[in-house]
């Protein structure tokens, strides 16, 4: 009786755990099978590297340059802002923040993270990109400058978290070494915490990244949507998943559009999948290093 | 001169996290009431509340997470107990990991593509809960893998000493131990789903319902998606940019409340397991 019963729920287990499986697979089957049609109707370079994206024009050009470019230049420009704030702020939180306010501290952060991304691309659009244009008298405040701001602002959260993390990984024999050889505080924290962390600090940079270009609504809100190849931050750009949430409701199913808009997912995916490839490679190399089990 | 650099660092951090939230606040402040939250639009979205769309988040949120958490929490029992240590389930878990990464407008052109168009359920709840699901099990795997591999190996040992058969165990000793872990991932989730927009753009939302949704076939309204609808369309901005005003300051109460308690959560059960 109990043999059988342990046999059912195995199975249970088994099934259960294969159709979410399914579900996941699904995701990147979709995409390519949804995707790939574009590669053989544009052609990968023309369509990868082609100068113009009108989806719509008669005759249609389908080059999502400047969409990548878009991407490129907003996440270039949220990590510039970020990763300093970030870090540092990891740095206080863990070094300089007391008992107490490191208590307070770390899970308000945690909490911020959570802000959904449509607050940020409202406040974008409400506060910061009329401010924007009226303090550097631009055309328009919707500006891939903008975008990289708010990007930048969301992801600090993500990478304070994961940065204070690492370092609270560093053991404490380290500092207490460092400082026994007659280090100061600073020189502890630059030469032997940092340094030590570096690898985990890193990992929540590259997540920091992923997230900056996977944000949908906050750019797609506030970089002005125009796909053209920027030139200078302050201009209004088109990156890939706004163009994929702005074009996706008017496209034909089965369209070389509709193909066209998969295979910007299917590009977003790889990217993501590098980046996480480069993230679990560090940090593999992290615990060796701190000789962490697991 | 360094740990100024740092304190200044947080500063901006906080000055600008707390702004945004402050901004919100005050002005959301303003047009909040009674009848904002439980009253229908009215006047072309100019007037009246956002029930509808309360409530539409409300629905998505549930069901997204009627469907993703029993699937999550058995794919992480199976992963963690059942399955053999190999390299196939390493990659599982990598895989598993990289979906949590991608992108949320990439899950919203799956569930276009599977659920809206191939099963046919058009532009509805059903759609958009399955899509939101999908979303966060790779989210609610991880977390309750996380809490199922910190319950010591020595709990199942014991168990098993004792003549409890391998469900026994799992279901006695070893769920329990993990459960504050599982429940600090899924209501993290929830305060996600809450607020995701991009995956219900073409799988379920809708600016505007005459009422509240009819069935899990209806397209319906969301707070995040009306947010969006209400600085995109429209004709009266000056308007609907109060009423967005109001809309995020509910949402973003909602979803901070909500990871605030998971927070709270994790912190007690940190404690209780360190002593």
């Amino acid at each position: 009786m109990h043999r059988i019963r342990e046999r059912i729920y195995k199975v249970l287990f088994t099934l259960l755990a294969f159709a979410s499986l399914l579900f996941l697979v699904g995701i990147t089957v979709t995409l390519f099978i949804e995707g790939l049609p574009v590669f053989k109707e544009v052609g990968f370079f023309d369509f990868v590297l082609g100068k113009s994206w009108y989806p719509t024009y008669e005759p249609p050009d389908f080059g999502i340059l400047p969409l990548i470019l878009g991407s490129l230049w907003v996440t270039a420009g949220a990590v510039l802002f970020c990763v300093p704030i970030g870090v540092g702020s990891a740095l206080f939180i863990n070094e300089l923040a007391g008992k107490r306010l490191k208590a307070v501290l770390k899970p308000i952060i945690e909490i911020l993270a959570g802000i959904p991304s449509i607050v940020y691309g409202f406040f974008g659009m409400v506060v910061i990109a009329p401010f924007i244009q009226r303090l550097l008298n631009l055309p328009v405040g919707l500006t891939a400058f903008t975008g990289s701001l708010m990007l930048g602002i969301m992801a600090t959260p993500t990478v304070c978290s994961i940065s204070e993390d690492a370092l609270s990984f560093v053991p404490r024999s380290f500092r207490e070494a460092s400082l026994a050889v007659g280090a100061n505080r600073w020189q502890t924290l630059t030469r032997v915490v940092f340094p030590a962390s570096a690898s985990g600090i890193s990992t929540s940079i590259i997540l920091g990244m992923s997230r900056a270009v996977g944000e949908t609504m906050t750019v797609l809100m506030v970089t002005g949507g125009a796909a053209v190849i920027p030139h200078t931050l302050f201009q209004p750009v088109r990156p890939m998943t706004s163009t994929i949430a702005a074009e996706m409701g008017e496209a034909v199913m089965g369209s070389t559009h509709y193909h066209s808009l998969f295979a910007i997912g299917l590009i977003l995916f790889f990217i993501i999948l590098v980046f996480n490839v480069i993230a679990e490679l560090i940090t593999r190399r992290f615990r060796k290093k701190l000789g962490l089990g697991r | 001169m360094g740990f100024g650099l740092l304190f200044l660092c947080i500063s901006t951090a906080v000055f600008f996290l707390g702004s945004i939230i402050y901004f919100i606040t005050i002005k959301g402040f303003k047009i909040i009431s009674w009848d904002f939250i439980t009253q229908v639009p009215r006047e072309a979205m100019t007037a009246g509340g956002v029930a509808p769309a309360i409530v539409g988040t409300f629905y998505l949120t549930m069901g997204a997470i009627l469907f993703s958490l029993p699937l999550g929490v058995a794919c992480a029992i199976y992963l963690t107990e059942y399955s053999p240590k190999s390299f196939v389930i390493n990659i599982i878990r990598m895989s598993i990991n990289n979906l949590a990464g991608v992108p949320s407008v990439v899950f919203g052109l799956f569930g276009l593509a599977i659920f809206v168009k191939l099963f046919g359920f058009g532009v509805s709840i059903l759609a958009g809960c399955l899509t939101l699901g999908i979303l966060v099990l790779p989210q609610i795997i991880s977390a309750s893998q996380e809490a199922l591999l910190a319950v010591p190996q020595s709990y199942r040992e014991a168990s098993l000493a004792l003549g409890a058969t391998h469900w026994q165990t799992i279901r006695s000793t070893v769920l329990p131990a993990a459960l504050p872990g599982i429940l600090t991932g899924v209501i993290l989730s929830i305060g996600r789903v809450a607020g995701e927009t991009a995956p219900i753009l073409f799988t379920a939302a809708t600016f505007y319902n005459r009422g509240f949704p009819k069935s899990i076939f209806s397209e319906v309204m969301a707070l995040p998606y009306h947010i969006y609808a209400l600085m995109a369309e429209g004709t009266h901005p000056q308007e609907q940019t109060q009423i967005a005003y109001g809309c995020a300051l509910i949402l973003l109460a909602l979803v901070l409340a909500i990871s605030a308690a998971a927070i709270i959560i994790r912190q007690k059960y940190r404690k209780a397991y360190e002593q």
